[in-house]
């Protein structure tokens, strides 16, 4: 039983999971046939998505370019504060203190002061995004940076490394797990955020496809736009997974395994 | 064999690699202060091997540390070939009790890691490294990763990053500590089979007896609260050594006037 065979098997549980969930719905709307407006069967939902693929595959990519880009600003900013973060005293006194108060506070209650100060494009909606996520990734790298072994930096000490080769080398290599798992988070956050975003202005993403057919009853289309995003949100937290255990197969393969060598 | 060391001929050859004098350390705790190490004189030869043998809690690893330049004295001198340490001193190797090799890196990366903290010709490196692998018999797992190696394996492959850079002073804190009794006499040869004829000094620190005396040229016993060297006791047994010198009565003369050092003291009770 390898590793991948496991995955692959792991995918297609998963997949009759999603499908046999799927046939049970069609079969409930057929039996009790409830009003299409208030729960339309997946065979309706899926002619709605077909009368107009392209619409929706417009708006799924502005929603994805949203959060991407909220995603990647989170990492990039949240990589440099966490390494602020860790090697300041007064960094870690006053921004990260700020950070974790400012982290209890529901975000989405940010955005339409982001639309007032930056309008109703694309920037206020990439900023939430950030704004959700960025605390997952700078708190999960500087837990990771934070988490090293003190004896290997005895080590490192030992042999006179400066201070750049420890982070280089024995820091930020030790902190790539952990920031994984809050990178994993944050992706998902970023989605939240870009949706939310959507809604309180534009006319543009999944968001506000789900917004605009809310005001016309048109229940069908509001579910195209959910199960997509059902299916972004996975894909994107999958891909992470996926791009984890190229990265790191050291990490992958330690979980659950031991040694398999005598002395 | 290991190449030799020129890196020493500037040195002294009178003036120990090692001098501690009226050496002390104090640690602070909500309790007051410990008294850690206390009165230590000790001076370690060019190309010995001298073993700090002690109950655990005795200080001994906190003596390593200092000669590392990873803890201060609290008072007294010490210097590392004739220079004060302040920092790490330069051509130190150092072995600890857990291997700490680095999960993302193969074996001989790992074995480099010290070659690139300390800026060397990675080309020369390299060929050193797999000069050590070797030396250890790891020359099939050079480019394994340390969960693909036992315990014992992977304690050889931190040896061999202490030694890359060729270090005229090998520190190794009770380095067999956490390996099981067979992979430990073996180690214990082998680390006496590079050590011969390296001309490195060597300051070991460990809680075994029959190991202390097995390897080292001296043996500096220790007391705890505070850590005092109660004891020095040349070893005056022929090299190489093989483990079936350890039935000799000559060395369980060794090992018993150690322990007898421990009983006296009520670290060991005979009831």
């Amino acid at each position: 039983m390898t590793f991948k065979s496991s995955g692959v098997g792991r995918f297609l549980e998963v997949m009759a999971v999603l499908v046999g969930a799927l046939i049970v719905w069609e079969i409930a709307v057929r039996i009790w046939m409830p009003k299409p407006f208030i729960l339309p069967a997946p065979s309706l939902i899926w002619s709605e998505f077909a009368s107009s693929p392209g619409y929706f595959l417009a708006q799924t990519g502005y929603t994805l370019g949203t959060t991407m880009g909220g995603f990647l600003l989170a990492l990039l900013l949240g990589f440099i504060s966490a390494v602020g973060i860790v090697y300041s005293r007064l960094l870690e006194r006053t921004f990260y203190t700020l950070l974790v108060a400012l982290n209890s506070v529901p975000k989405v209650a940010l955005a339409p002061l982001f639309v007032i100060w930056m309008g109703t494009g694309v920037e206020p909606k990439i900023a939430i995004a950030l704004t959700i996520a960025i605390f997952a990734t700078v708190i999960d790298t500087v837990l990771g940076l934070r988490s090293v072994d003190p004896e290997l930096l005895s080590l490192a000490r030992s042999a006179r490394a400066s201070e750049w080769q420890v982070l280089l080398r024995i820091r930020l290599p030790s902190a790539l797990p952990s920031m994984f798992a809050g990178m994993k988070l944050a992706i998902s956050l970023a989605l939240v955020g870009a949706i939310v975003g959507e809604f309180v202005a534009g006319n543009t993403g999944l968001g506000q496809v789900i917004l605009q057919a809310q005001g016309m009853f048109q229940t069908a289309r509001m579910f195209v736009a959910i199960i997509v995003l059902g299916i972004l949100g996975t894909v994107l937290f999958y891909g992470l997974e996926a791009l984890e255990r190229w990265l790191l197969p050291w990490h992958v393969s330690q979980r659950g395994q031991i040694m398999q060598h005598g002395a | 064999m290991p190449p030799s060391l020129q890196s020493q001929s500037a040195v002294d050859p009178q003036h120990p690699d090692i001098d501690i004098r009226q050496g002390r350390k104090v640690f602070a705790s909500e309790r007051g202060d410990v008294e850690a190490l206390a009165d230590i004189d000790l001076q370690v030869r060019r190309g010995e091997f001298l073993s700090v043998v002690g109950p655990s809690g005795c200080g001994k690893s906190t003596l390593l540390k200092c000669v590392a330049g990873l803890e201060r004295l609290t008072s007294g001198s010490l210097q590392v070939r004739g220079e004060a340490v302040r920092e790490a001193p330069l051509g130190l190797g150092m072995v600890f009790q857990r291997d700490l090799l680095l999960d993302w890196r193969t074996v001989i990366e790992n074995v480099l890691l010290i070659a690139q903290f300390r800026g060397l010709d990675m080309g020369k490196a390299r060929v050193r490294a797999l000069e050590l692998l070797h030396l250890f018999g790891l020359e099939d797992f050079v480019d394994r990763y340390p969960w693909e190696l036992s315990g014992g394996m992977r304690q050889r492959a931190s040896i061999c990053r202490a030694l890359v850079d060729d270090p005229a002073l090998l520190l190794m804190d009770e380095p067999f500590g956490a390996l099981d009794a067979m992979t430990r006499d073996q180690l214990n040869v082998e680390l006496q089979r590079i050590w011969e004829d390296s001309g490195k000094t060597v300051l070991f620190i460990t809680h075994g007896i029959a190991e202390a005396v097995f390897l080292s040229d001296r043996v500096a016993v220790m007391s705890r609260n505070p850590g005092r060297i109660m004891k020095m006791i040349d070893i005056d047994l022929p090299r190489p050594r093989n483990l079936s010198i350890r039935d000799s009565t000559q060395f369980t003369h060794y090992t018993g006037q150690i322990r007898d050092v421990f009983l006296s003291l009520g670290i060991l009770k005979n009831h």
